[in-house]
């Protein structure tokens, strides 16, 4: 019987099988963010247990709140930074080089095939898209990954999702796992593994991939995974080229962590997106999906673009596609936060931030914000948001408020007319 | 290890996430004794009002994919703070699950007709047997379910969770 990629990283990193259907595994990076380390570093401490398993294997960074919004978020920045200066963390990313951790680290080339990562980060499955095993945990785990470099999962089945056709324009990898994930529902992939493949995915770039791996949690999924090809050895190679004597080489190496074509797996299912249309969602789960055009006239009162899911440099051009000699409608407010310093660096030299500026748009540092309601740009009891991220749970972005999950070309678009409504017709 | 079983709340919806059981404004406290006034804070359902409802309260009972979304940990350690370290459902999301084992609690799977028969009754109070992997609902009426523990979940609650187990073993 053939292995799948996360049945070969598993073998690659098992460190004991505690009982049956239960894998320790050796953590290949941990990464740390300021809301849910510093609880797990004063636990650590309390317990006379202030460790670290490998500093150059831990990856730190303030992102959710920053600059710091009040007393409190600026005592959590104090002690993850304190800690990643007390144990020589040296990729420790704090103020002036700082961004949403799911963007960072990729850019970073932190991450490659075949390894394992956790964080204490739901959106962590980010990762997979370069075909890796990477989930999000809890403070326990984390700690435990901090102190021991280990972690425990119960060996995950995998969901083969194949997608096939062609992508039309203004429909984008958001589009395809609102899609995914509506067909799912927020509990079809509980415990398992959503690997995404075919020709659809072999053209994406890594952003794209990212966007898809990113929203596999909210069908329940441990993770998401992509095969890693060439365009994994692209994204990588200024970190991986003394490593391989030519990307052929390194994209020959990478092979080994893919699915055997004999693997077993849980469930089978093909997605067919020649003629999907921009989706959106309109409830409070993240699998209430609607094809755009059946929400078309909702009044937005807010339009966000960024986050883990969608604020890197290819969601931002997309974005200004449309936006270039616009304006956005009158009472709507535009926030865009590129998600990282090189996204808004790029950006501007690319002269993207001129344009969502010259649009109407707030252009705000690289954090996760407003994203889950905990700064720049809450919403008020009430009001509506077309948003590029990606959870619209009750309250998500700010008590009373609602979300309505969406690509960026879609978010651009309700920006310009004040309401839903399908971009490709603008 | 803990002491489990009491009097016990129904919540009769899927779906429950962690948005609701405490919402991430809250998520600046260092202390998890700290989250204990925002229990269940933003959750909407006919008739719970979460400064009253949960009085007395050490056990949960509620339907699929209970603890859904973010990863955070104070949506264990708000309920641990607050007395309850019992979940019961037909299923949870992941990293709420492993969560309440690796705090030393429990999260216990019970099938689909289990759960309706606790609804049922509107059960007050469920009496928990770890040995035995058993659960005894009263309301208007008595219903026994089994359990089934993961070994390694068991071995969890036993140690007091996955930090001393790890440190222990690794």
């Amino acid at each position: 019987m053939g292995k799948t990629i996360t049945e070969k990283i598993f073998a690659a990193h098992l460190r004991d099988t505690p009982s049956a259907g239960n894998a320790i595994l050796d953590i290949d990076v941990v990464m740390c963010h300021e809301i849910t380390t510093p609880i797990a570093i004063n636990d650590l401490m309390e317990r006379g247990m202030d460790r670290v398993f490998n500093a150059d294997r831990i990856k730190a960074v303030i992102d959710h709140v920053t600059p710091a919004k009040d007393s409190k978020t600026a005592l959590q920045g104090k002690i993850i930074r304190e800690w990643a200066h007390r144990h020589k963390i040296k990729d420790f990313f704090d103020i002036g080089a700082n961004g949403v951790c799911h963007a960072i680290f990729p850019e970073k080339g932190f991450i490659r095939p075949g390894n394992t990562v956790i964080m204490g980060d739901s959106h962590t499955c980010t990762h997979g898209a370069f075909g890796a095993f990477s989930a999000g945990i809890g403070t326990t785990d984390l700690e435990v990954g901090i102190l021991k470099g280990v972690c425990s999962f119960r060996t995950p089945e995998t969901i083969k999702i194949t997608i096939n056709g062609t992508l039309p324009d203004g429909v984008f990898a958001k589009d395809i796992i609102l899609s995914i994930i509506k067909r799912l529902t927020v509990k079809g992939a509980t415990d398992k593994i959503m690997e995404f493949s075919g020709p659809v995915v072999d053209k994406m770039d890594m952003a794209a991939r990212m966007t898809m791996c990113n929203m596999a949690i909210e069908a329940g999924a441990t993770c998401g995974v992509c095969l890693p090809d060439m365009v994994t050895v692209d994204f990588l190679w200024p970190f991986i080229k003394d490593d391989y004597a030519s990307r052929e080489e390194a994209a020959a190496d990478f092979k080994k962590w893919h699915s055997d074509p004999d693997a077993d797996y849980a469930e089978e299912l093909t997605f067919e997106v020649s003629s999907l249309s921009p989706q959106v969602t309109y409830g409070y789960k993240p699998d209430e999906v609607k094809d755009i055009a059946e929400m078309s006239g909702t009044a937005v009162d807010q339009v966000y673009i960024g986050s883990c899911t969608n604020g890197r440099i290819e969601d931002l051009r997309v974005a200004a596609s449309i936006l270039k000699g616009r304006k956005i409608a009158a009472g709507v407010r535009g926030i865009v936060s590129p998600a990282t310093p090189k996204t808004y660096s790029m950006a501007l030299e690319e002269g993207l931030i001129k344009i969502f500026m010259e649009a109407g748009f707030c252009v705000t540092n690289p954090t996760c914000g407003a994203c889950l309601g905990m700064s720049n740009g809450v919403l008020a009891e009430g009001e509506v948001c077309a948003s590029t991220t990606n959870r619209n749970f009750n309250g998500r972005m700010g008590k009373g408020g609602m979300v309505h999950l969406m690509s960026p070309l879609s978010a651009a678009a309700a920006a310009i007319k004040g309401v839903i409504n399908d971009p490709r017709e603008l | 290890m803990k002491e489990f079983g009491g009097a016990c709340v129904l919540l009769d919806r899927s779906d429950i996430n962690t948005d609701e059981i405490i919402p991430a404004k809250y998520l600046t406290e260092n202390s998890k004794l700290a989250l204990k006034p925002y229990i269940l804070e933003d959750l909407k359902l006919n008739g719970f009002n979460p400064k009253t409802s949960l009085e007395g309260a050490r056990v949960i009972v509620t339907r699929q994919n209970f603890g859904c979304g973010s990863s955070r940990e104070h949506a264990v350690w708000v309920f641990e703070v607050n007395n309850i370290n019992v979940v019961i459902a037909e299923s949870f999301a992941r990293i709420f699950r492993q969560n309440t084992f690796n705090c030393g609690m429990l999260a216990i799977e019970l099938p689909k007709e289990d759960i309706e028969a606790i609804f049922a009754i509107e059960a007050k109070e469920i009496k928990v047997d770890l040995k035995g992997q058993e659960i005894t609902a009263l309301g208007n009426g008595k219903h026994r379910a089994a359990f089934t523990l993961n070994p390694f979940d068991q071995e969890l609650v036993m140690a007091g969770g996955w930090l001393p187990y790890a440190d222990q073993k690794y």
